[in-house]
């Protein structure tokens, strides 16, 4: 997620105190029964201010170690947490316990890209095999590093992803690109209007500055092209006071944008009635009012045990921890042959079906899509067969 | 290109002008503050935040829940514009006491009174992020805060292919009659006469009888409030507010009385409105990326050739 790659500097800068806080002071998950058992390491934010975006996946991972020891079975997991702040300066030596003093088997993150970038060479050199719920840098993959995977899709595929739905679910035959300045928001506008000319659609575009509140140069120009629809590439803030603005000015075109915007504050900065009908998306699959099938399963599971609802990147820990799962199960108890287990499975996961590539990213590239709905965020699911509501 | 301009002219003035008129009022609060002592005021944007809030206070105190219109709407905005223009002003009296006063008495540099406002505008902020925004509205510090609607977005009437907003008319005309009031204030009324006289010549004016401190306390009070009307204005056609909003607008604000000649009310009427009209007009040949970087170069541009500005410095001349 690319929102927190900015505010993971902040929380560098922040965090050095917390160097020896969490070390390794993981809970034993499960109990009874005896022989062996075999450490899985998470690794992320759990208490800094990001914290919000990765206790989700660690509930998610820890719901998935838990069922699988409350059947007992003859070799056990124990989920151990470390609290890396978000901070690659934190994450290595924490790294370096996991695997020295720990002897993880595998690990559940790192959540964040910059930590991930920090601690893949010293899991690579130690062959302790990782998958991140979270980390998006397209980056990250281009490593050639063997025993690292994740299971969400990449930054780069957001753009091209709300395109293709949109092209498909709303056939539109002229686009407007609308974005602020900030890196995240220009990369996933410039992927969106490259998209929309691949797709042979007319397509325009307009960017204001981030601190800028008065959008009534972009709203005529979006007026004077009468695009069918809008995709804003920045985050809530602005993209719920420009929503706001094209629906005051008249402007009923189709509102999308990626992840950055995908918060309930969209719904509160635009206005419920300006805000209706929008449509985000994620390579997060957060099952927002799901009511059947595996999704509204796994929820009733969460939040039984969790007591809150799932929330991003709840369902990404829980399949990344069933991974591992799968590999015990299927008789691995070594970090060599779980990374080869791990690097060959195929799960049909809460979050999608997952499989991965040789250099660790997800084989099909999902990315999610939501729309507001009676003032809330609703999933529609994934964005190859979403249908607009 | 043609086309680009035939299409988005008169809209894009539309927007112009209603910014515009909001640059215009705040900027009346650095143009009076200079005029009379030489001081820029850098924590004048923070009155003008404070107004916008005061203003938020008083629409949910009064429960307004849907868009108001006709006498019920002009009622509530009068009140508005007199609680935020009292509040803001009230707190510009403050700021002035606070941060300018002290270094005011003991003959501190210029320079000394800069870092205060830049030290009052910080703190400022950071009291509405930390407290009173948590505290008193109960929401989120440093995220925007939602105003409620208090009047609905209809079009008043079109003007070739631009349609006109009640918002946007309210805008312009509550900002209009506020600062036709307050030239007739400074140009008319004994007060104004005092104003005038110290920023002419303030030992001058000490001699003739008229009491500094009371002008000045004035000065901050009228540009005060005229910001708080600017925050009434703000906040009903933006309807999201949060502790730095007067950040931008405060230096596209300072600008525009720059542009149109710091310590001359009109000019700050002018330059509002202008700065207002040339971002906006800018951003349809540039994209709106642009907007900010064709304003400045229109200010340096206009200061090459009249570096007082288009109207002058004319706070002591105007109409004596």
């Amino acid at each position: 997620m690319s929102r927190k790659r900015m505010v993971v500097t902040a929380a560098m800068l922040a965090g050095a105190l917390a160097l020896t806080a969490c070390g390794g002071g993981g809970s034993p998950s499960g109990g009874g029964g005896g022989g062996e058992t075999l450490k899985i390491g998470f690794m992320g934010d759990l208490t800094g201010e990001n914290s919000g975006i990765v206790i989700p996946p660690r509930n998610g991972a820890k719901l998935a170690i838990d069922e699988y020891n409350a059947t007992n079975p003859a070799v056990k997991l124990q989920l151990v947490e470390y609290d890396s702040q978000g901070s690659a300066d934190q994450a290595v030596p924490l790294t370096q316990q996991a695997i020295q003093q720990d002897k993880i088997v595998g690990l559940v993150g790192p959540a964040f890209s910059g930590e991930s970038k920090a601690v893949g060479p010293i899991l690579e050199q130690a062959k302790i095999p990782s998958i991140s719920a979270s980390a998006t840098n397209p980056g990250l993959a281009q490593n050639g590093w063997k025993y690292w995977h994740r299971v969400v899709a990449n930054d780069a595929d957001q753009g091209p992803g709300i395109v293709d739905f949109l092209v498909r679910a709303a056939a539109p035959k002229k686009a407007y690109v609308i974005s602020d300045d900030q890196e995240y928001s220009v990369g996933l506008a410039d992927a969106a209007f490259g998209a929309f000319q691949a797709k042979g659609v007319q397509v325009e575009r307009d960017q204001f500055a981030q601190a800028a509140s008065d959008y009534s140069s972009t709203v005529a120009k979006v007026n004077a092209f009468k695009p069918d629809v809008i995709v804003y590439g920045g985050y809530y803030s602005q993209a719920g006071r420009l929503l706001k603005q094209l629906r005051d000015a008249g402007v009923t075109a189709t509102f999308a944008s990626g992840d950055g915007s995908l918060d309930p504050q969209i719904i509160q900065g635009a206005g419920a009635p300006a805000a209706e009908g929008a449509v985000l998306a994620c390579p997060c699959n957060i099952p927002f009012g799901a009511t059947t099938g595996a999704l509204a399963d796994f929820t009733a599971r969460y939040k039984a045990a969790v007591k809150a609802d799932p929330a991003i990147y709840s369902t990404e820990g829980y399949d990344a921890a069933t991974l591992f799962v799968d590999a015990v199960k299927a008789g691995n108890t070594t970090a060599e042959a779980i990374n080869t287990y791990v690097s060959g499975a195929k799960l049909d996961g809460v979050s999608k079906k997952i499989a991965f590539k040789p250099n660790g990213e997800p084989d099909v590239n999902a990315i999610f899509i939501y729309q507001v709905k009676n003032g809330a965020l609703t999933l529609l699911g994934q964005s190859t067969e979403a249908k607009l509501g | 290109m043609f086309n680009d301009l035939t299409q988005q002219f008169l809209p894009s003035t539309i927007g112009g002008l209603t910014i515009g008129a909001i640059y215009a009022l705040v900027a009346l609060g650095y143009t009076m503050v200079y005029g009379v002592l030489r001081l820029i005021n850098f924590a004048h944007s923070e009155i003008f935040m404070i107004g916008s809030y005061a203003s938020l206070f008083v629409i949910i105190s009064v429960g307004v829940t849907a868009p108001l219109t006709g006498i019920a709407l002009l009622g509530l905005l009068i009140l508005l514009i007199v609680v935020s223009a009292a509040v803001a002003g009230g707190s510009a009296i403050l700021l002035e006491v606070v941060a300018y006063r002290p270094l005011r008495r003991r003959g501190a540099p210029r320079l000394a009174a800069l870092i205060s406002a830049i030290g009052a505008s910080l703190f400022l902020q950071e009291l509405f992020a930390l407290f009173i925004i948590p505290d008193v509205f109960g929401r989120p510090g440093r995220i925007d805060t939602a105003v409620p609607r208090i009047v609905d977005r209809d079009v008043l009437f079109t003007i070739g292919n631009a349609q006109v907003r009640t918002d946007q008319v309210i805008v312009l005309l509550a900002a209009v009659i506020v600062m036709i009031l307050l030239d007739q204030l400074v140009a008319r009324t004994r007060i104004g006469r005092g104003i005038r006289a110290t920023a002419q010549d303030p030992e001058a004016a000490v001699l003739m009888g008229v009491n500094i401190d009371t002008i000045v306390r004035l000065t901050f009070l009228l540009g005060g409030a005229m910001a708080g009307v600017a925050g009434v204005l703000y906040a009903m056609e933006f309807e999201n507010l949060r502790f730095n909003i007067g950040f931008i607008l405060g230096i596209k604000a300072f600008t525009a009385a720059v542009l149109g000649g710091i310590g001359n009310i009109r000019g700050a009427l002018l330059g509002g409105i202008a700065l207002g009209l040339i971002e906006n007009w800018g951003a349809i040949f540039f994209g709106s990326q642009w907007k900010d970087v064709i304003a400045f170069v229109i200010l340096v541009v206009v200061l090459l050739f009249r570096p007082t500005g288009i109207l002058g410095e004319s706070l002591q001349k105007a109409r004596a």
